[in-house]
């Protein structure tokens, strides 16, 4: 068995793992990564960039459909248009593969050494690793744990078969004419929608009363609108109680009485489960937090020198969150000083339409004990709205009654997610109603919603 | 014209910060490439930073005393031609690899205003910026006040352009600090806590301005005690930093990770220093003067390959002893600052003489700040004396990786049963600490005996064997 030794060892190479040994890199510390699948972990490979990608598709399939329908608000009409589907899962393949690359070279160019295979942990400084060549062992002084999460499955409705995760939804060979979605939070939704839109009739059972329950109604309320506009039923306070007897439908109860949908594909989204069970983790002998390996705000662990970072750390399991935990461990092995104090950690769902959350809502934020005003602005009003047929949906902002200070903000509406970014530096920069509402934003845009929402909660709103 | 930002570079494995000891420039002065700009002192040794290039400084980026993170800036100067990347940090003497800055980048890009430096201790202004900083914004209208609290954070006046540090409205104790995530990260690297900052911003926000008056502003005098038997109420707080705050570290890690066992014997020191005065009284001012340092010196060298486990550094976190063949004698020595511990190397070549010399020359090395760092580590085993000041018994801390350190107590006097009669004969007691992790007690033992018998029959200590 051949040994490396080095400064730092990353264990996964998803957006937590691979953004620190880049910046590793970029320090100059020696980093040995080890990944056992393609680079660029769930996010890239079976996450965020492939259900976008197949978003996407469907919804410009189904604006095409209706078009053909004669339903083009603006006179636009075509023939019914075909879907190559093969053609967009090599599409979407061929996105995550340019983006694997990418990320490989990324690191080489940070002097990164990839290890290709499963690593197991023997005590806090050694790592088994099982290569095509033979295991290898490496030691090193800081390990950072960034193993990330897998889907959580259901005891009475285990994957197999017709019964899928997220994963497999993303490389169904064809469009299954009907599908059941278990579980109606954001997965589920991105995910039931898409294949709505490509023509399954979907159901989606949820045991929550609403759907997205991580968010409030008011924000939610546009998503259910467009969810049954596009024909999906959607069952709540419902429970899946399994496979059918012929195997062939999911059966739910709801309300006490048993119902049993038909589904070619069964897809259970309820949530994703911190990956601790194949690593070694028990040879580490970590303080857990519940599932999750629990971190200070350094994300140091319970012993020294070992870190982690990402989904396996807990909620909220966001790739961006990782990265920047990961950018923050990589400086503190370099030495710097540092510390996780965020402001906020911006949430996306791509729903139709999207939703975006950054920091505390109304309600959060008086179970927090403030005393608050909201500013709630529609896209009904706004200019650049209307000329994109996207009015359903609004811009919501809330703060301190007392010095205005901005405490969280929501958005949801079509195309929304690219706002969070002008949210997020509010947040952080520790911004009040009067310097949103003092900066210009651009005319027509929907960012103005945003600005308008800031006025309206000072009273001053000029377009409503 | 652009300016140049000179960062306080890496200056040596796991240093994260350093004292900036002594200023060579000031504000306003011209300064020619290498020519030095400050001194700056880490845990173990005394740094000077030359300037990379020709400037004018334009400011400081710390007092005299002031800790600075590695990576901060440390002078900022005007330079010909329009450079505004800052990126190079200045190399150090020494020669040491330095990392290049990236994080940094963008909180000191060239539109940032000089003022985000401390001014230069003498009071000189640092160069005016470019551009000032945006006027507070206008502040809100009164919003509905809340019944129990009137909103008096809402709406602090425009404050006046010299603000006092104070002025900001307090914040409760429960509350986050508010603050931009650049000033975050200024106030990680220079050691600060938010919550200690007040904040003048809307909001209570705290700007740059705010941890520069927080950085500049002079420790809180006492009052002055009145007349009379008043009582004393003032509790000195004293920042434990740079060596002092290395010696404690290394101080506890000795004392957690080492299994510490004392061992004492009392020396008869007559006969060696019977020869020491001889020795001394022969050469007279044409060799060093011998202290009883170099013969204990003499004492390990010929004991030392007898017993290799004393000469050895214990990795305890990798579970490795590494036995060394050389012998480098650690000494410990009190300094202005704290203790140090000059390391005289390779003692199994020199001399008494040779070795005399060389712990006077890194006693004052150490002592005026001058030891280079690597003249104070690598030591194998360590020597402690107080001399006069040894006591009876002492109970040394191993300097941890080595597994021995030898205390010397002081000589006294002592009537000594011999052949029927008392006789008074000259004696010490060496007080010699070992890791029972890796050391026994028996070998220990064995090995102070030796060091005893060497020193009680001085010729032994010079013969080959």
């Amino acid at each position: 068995m051949s040994e490396i030794t080095t400064k730092l060892l990353v264990l996964g190479g998803g957006p937590g793992g691979y953004v620190a040994a880049i910046r590793a890199g970029q320090h100059g510390i020696d980093t040995v990564l080890v990944e056992e699948n393609r680079l660029g972990g769930t996010c890239l490979n079976v996450g965020c960039i492939p259900s976008k990608a197949m978003i996407h598709a469907a919804e410009a399939y189904h604006a095409a459909v209706l078009q053909a329908g004669d339903a083009s608000p603006f006179g636009l009409s075509s023939g019914p248009p075909q879907l190559d589907f093969a053609r967009t899962l090599a599409w979407k393949d061929g996105i995550v593969g340019r983006l694997n690359t990418g990320v490989a070279s990324l690191l080489k160019r940070g002097g990164v050494k990839i290890l290709r295979g499963r690593g197991r942990m023997v005590d806090g400084k050694t790592c088994l690793v099982e290569t095509d060549t033979g295991p290898e062992r490496v030691r090193a002084e800081h390990v950072i744990l960034a193993t990330g999460s897998v889907p959580a499955a259901l005891p009475h409705l285990p994957f197999g078969g017709r019964v899928i995760s997220s994963t497999e939804a993303l490389s169904l060979p064809k469009v299954p004419a009907t599908m059941a979605v278990v579980g109606a939070g954001y997965i589920g939704l991105e995910l039931g929608t898409a294949f709505a839109k490509l023509g399954a009739t979907v159901t989606v059972v949820e045991m929550a009363e609403r759907i997205l329950p991580a968010y409030d109604a008011e924000l939610t309320r546009p998503v259910a609108r467009r969810l049954s506009g596009l024909g999906i039923e959607v069952l709540l306070g419902a429970k899946a109680t399994g496979l059918s007897a012929a195997g062939d439908a999911l059966d739910v109860e709801i309300g006490g009485e048993a119902r049993t949908i038909p589904a070619e594909v069964i897809l259970v989204a309820v949530g994703r489960k911190a990956r601790t069970h194949d690593f070694g983790l028990d040879r580490l002998d970590l303080d857990m937090s519940g599932p999750f390996i629990r971190i200070d705000e350094r994300c140091a662990t319970s012993m020294r020198n070992v870190w982690a970072v990402g989904d396996v750390t807990g909620e909220p399991m966001l790739a961006h969150r990782a990265m920047a935990q990961g950018e923050m461990v990589a400086d503190l092995v370099a030495g710097r000083r540092r510390a996780f104090h965020k402001v906020a950690v911006p949430a996306v769902c791509f729903t139709d339409p999207e939703v975006v959350s950054a920091g505390l809502s109304p309600d959060e934020a008086r179970a927090a004990g403030h005393e608050i005003r909201t500013g709630l602005f529609p896209f009904a009003a706004n200019g650049r709205a209307m000329t994109l047929g996207a009015e359903d949906g609004f811009v919501r902002v809330t703060a301190r009654a007392d010095n205005h200070l901005l405490l969280g903000i929501q958005a949801v509406g079509d195309g929304v997610s690219e706002l969070a970014a002008g949210f997020g530096l509010a947040l952080e920069m520790g911004a009040r109603l009067e310097d949103v509402a003092g900066t210009i934003h651009a005319h027509p845009t929907l960012g103005e919603a945003f600005h308008e929402a800031n006025l309206r909660a000072l009273g001053e709103a000029l377009h409503i | 014209m652009g300016f140049r930002i000179v960062k306080l570079p890496d200056i040596g494995e796991g240093v994260a910060e350093a004292e900036v000891s002594a200023w060579h420039v000031k504000v306003g002065d011209v300064v020619r490439e290498d020519q030095p700009l400050a001194d700056v002192m880490t845990d173990k040794a005394t740094v000077e930073i030359p300037s990379p290039v020709s400037g004018t400084v334009a400011a400081l980026g710390a007092e005299a005393g002031q800790m600075l993170a590695v990576g901060a800036e440390l002078v900022r100067l005007e330079v010909e031609g329009g450079e505004t990347a800052p990126q190079a940090a200045a190399t150090p003497e020494a020669g040491v690899a330095v990392t290049p800055e990236v994080a940094q980048a963008q909180d000191q890009a060239a539109g940032t205003p000089a003022a985000a430096l401390v001014p230069a201790a003498d009071g000189l202004e640092p160069a005016p910026p470019a551009s000032k900083p945006a006027a507070a914004p206008k502040p809100p209208e009164p919003p509905k006040p809340a019944p129990a609290k009137p909103a008096p954070a809402a709406a602090p006046p425009p404050r006046p352009a010299a603000a006092a540090p104070s002025s900001g409205p307090p914040r409760p104790a429960s509350e986050k600090p508010v603050a931009s995530p650049a000033v975050r990260r200024r106030a990680l690297d220079a050691g600060i806590d938010l919550r200690q900052v007040r904040g003048t911003g809307p909001a209570g926000r705290i700007g740059h301005d705010d941890l520069d008056a927080f950085l500049s502003a002079p420790p809180e005098e006492a009052a002055p005690a009145p007349a009379g038997r008043a009582p004393r109420t003032g509790v000195e707080e004293i920042k434990v930093i740079g060596l002092r705050r290395r010696i404690a570290q290394r101080m506890a890690d000795a004392k957690r990770r080492v299994a510490h066992f004392s061992y004492v014997e009392e020396v008869d020191v007559t006969a060696v220093e019977e020869l020491r005065a001889a020795l001394n009284q022969r050469h007279g001012a044409s060799r060093p003067k011998l202290t009883l340092i170099p013969f204990l010196v003499q004492a390990l060298v010929r004991s030392l390959p007898d017993f290799p486990q004393m000469n050895a550094h214990y990795d305890d976190e990798a579970e490795v002893i590494h036995r060394h063949a050389g012998i480098h004698v650690g000494i410990a020595t009190q300094t202005p600052s704290g203790l140090m511990v000059p390391v005289l190397r390779h003692a199994e070549t020199r001399d008494v003489w040779n070795a005399a010399a060389e712990v006077r020359r890194l006693a004052d090395a150490a002592r005026n700040g001058l030891a280079a760092r690597d003249e104070l580590s690598g030591s194998t085993i360590t020597l402690t004396s107080l001399g006069a000041l040894g006591g009876i018994v002492t109970t040394p801390v191993i300097n941890r990786p080595e597994v021995a350190i030898i205390g010397v107590n002081k000589q006294v006097m002592r009537p000594v049963w011999r052949d029927g009669a008392f006789v008074p004969r000259l004696t010490m007691n060496l007080s010699a600490s070992f890791d029972h992790r890796v050391v026994d007690g028996y070998d220990a033992a064995l090995f102070v005996q030796a060091l005893k018998g060497l020193l009680e029959t001085p010729a032994t200590l010079f013969m080959e064997a």
